[in-house]
């Protein structure tokens, strides 16, 4: 099986790599259309700032060729914050592959942003990414933009107010949290979808 | 045993994460590991260092223990004036699942580039950004401020908390003339996303963490704050997280060497009402 890492222009993705390595699977990290096209499955991390990444996937012509996949992606952290429609963060537009806009976490006393640390999710629907999950997965969390809950969210979790951590919109799937970094519960999200359908 | 621990935390909302109980996060259990010359050693008051094991060995030992985060300190780095040989942090990135933090000698965006691209998920910046505060901003916009920490080693001078650098030698270590607490507000402001306090009055001692200065600290400190030095006992960490409301608990002689297993820590700690993650 063919695994594609796009090259979005974040910085640590060794981690996902190696995660990734831990189940026995080899991934080519790129920025090639046509090594992103035909790959089994793609993989969209994201470290930073949406602005800065939706620039990078636009000088690299990227933006079309996510936009019309039609095989499993992931998209991790801010990577799957740019599969929505726009972003509060530098108000930029993003993917548009699922509704919903991020917004930045409000604050208040004992609500730290960013949103970091180890939080737990609540399956919201019945999906083959939360297979085997239990009720309550703990997940390293990261970030200081959430997304609203909809219709896509599969799982959601809660820092004042309650956001998407899991989303699903057809073949686009994305993890607010790092999986890569959150021991058993992280690496079976990662599992299921490399035997995702 | 995630039950048993949900049901606890909520008969005594008190301890919960944000006393409303408006987040899930739970409290963060911290190992350090104090590195030098490839291995992991631990002195009393930042002196005479002891060899506590290998790197790699020890990060794999609490990744699968249940530790909720790894912090590496090159204590050699600052004042032998050279970055960290990152050669040991793709290692520890190859086996661990849990997300660690490198601290030592990272004096640009290229060094703190390095260590990420590495496998780290965070840098930690103490003696250069005292010397270079400029350098928190740079990172901030480099990386995002997720990814930079400000580590600070704080001890009482004249009445009042200030803080040291160059501490991992005591031939070497300086006043800063800076006073903690608004070192703390100025790093945030530019861009730190975390704040390790290191009360070195307590470093060492076992007697607990310096509930005071971490709670003065909470009071001015918007980001997570992560407390550091003193750590012997489970009360000590049941302490900190009630009365200084700290997002995170640091401590390394406590767990190399095996006098608190992190499961039993934190079956503690969920009986006393701290939520946190089960191991």
């Amino acid at each position: 099986m063919s695994l594609a890492i796009i090259d979005s222009g974040g910085a640590n993705i060794a981690s996902v790599r190696f995660a990734l390595q831990r189940l026995g699977a080899e991934s080519v990290f790129t920025a090639d259309p046509d090594v992103i096209r035909t790959a089994d499955r793609v993989i969209l991390p994201g470290v930073g700032a949406a602005a800065a990444a939706m620039h990078h996937l636009r000088a690299r012509g990227l933006v079309e060729c996510i936009r019309t996949l039609t095989q499993p992606v992931l998209g991790i952290c801010l990577g799957m914050q740019l599969l929505f429609d726009s972003s509060e963060e530098g108000d930029v537009d993003c993917l548009g592959l699922i509704p919903g806009r991020l917004r930045r976490f409000p604050g208040a006393p004992g609500l730290r942003v960013p949103h970091m640390g180890w939080n737990h999710a609540e399956p919201a629907k019945d999906d083959p990414l939360l297979d085997a999950l239990g009720r309550e997965p703990w997940f390293y969390f990261v970030h200081s933009y959430y997304a609203p809950v909809g219709e896509h969210t599969l799982a959601a979790c809660r820092h004042g107010i309650e956001f998407s951590a899991l989303v699903r919109q057809g073949n686009f799937r994305g993890a607010q949290f790092h999986p890569e970094r959150s021991a058993r519960d992280g690496s079976q999200v990662l599992k299921n979808f490399l035997e995702a359908a | 045993m995630s039950e048993s621990l949900s049901a606890s935390a909520a008969a005594k909302p008190s301890l919960a994460h944000a006393s409303t109980g408006a987040t899930g996060l739970a409290r963060r259990i911290i190992p350090c590991l104090d590195v030098r010359d490839g291995q992991v050693v631990k002195g009393v008051q930042f002196r005479d260092h002891r060899v506590m094991g290998e790197i790699v060995d020890l990060a794999r030992r609490y990744s699968e223990e249940g530790a909720d985060e790894l912090v590496f300190y090159d204590i050699t780095a600052s004042p032998e004036g050279r970055s960290v040989d990152h050669d040991w942090v793709s290692r520890v990135a190859e086996v661990i699942d849990i997300p660690f933090c490198v601290a030592g000698g990272i004096r640009s965006v290229e060094d703190a580039r390095r260590i990420l691209r590495a496998g780290a998920d965070k840098v930690s910046i103490n003696t250069p950004a005292v010397r270079d505060p400029d350098l928190v901003d740079a990172l901030a916009d480099a990386f995002g401020s997720q990814c930079v920490v400000v580590g600070i080693d704080s001890i009482v001078q004249d009445g009042a908390w200030t803080t040291r650098q160059m501490t991992g030698n005591p031939d070497t270590m300086e006043h800063t003339g800076l006073q903690t607490l608004a070192w703390i507000e100025g790093v945030v402001r530019r861009g730190a996303g975390e704040i390790v306090l290191n009360c070195m009055g307590s470093d060492g001692t076992r007697d607990g963490y310096d509930l005071e200065q971490l709670a003065a600290a909470r009071a001015v400190c918007q980001v997570p704050l992560i407390a550091s030095g003193g750590a012997g006992e489970a009360r000590h960490f049941t302490e900190v997280f009630a009365a200084a409301d700290v997002d995170g608990a640091l401590a390394a002689t406590v767990f190399h060497s095996g006098a608190l297993p992190i499961p039993e820590l934190k079956a503690t700690l969920a009986a006393a009402g701290v939520s946190v993650r089960p191991c």
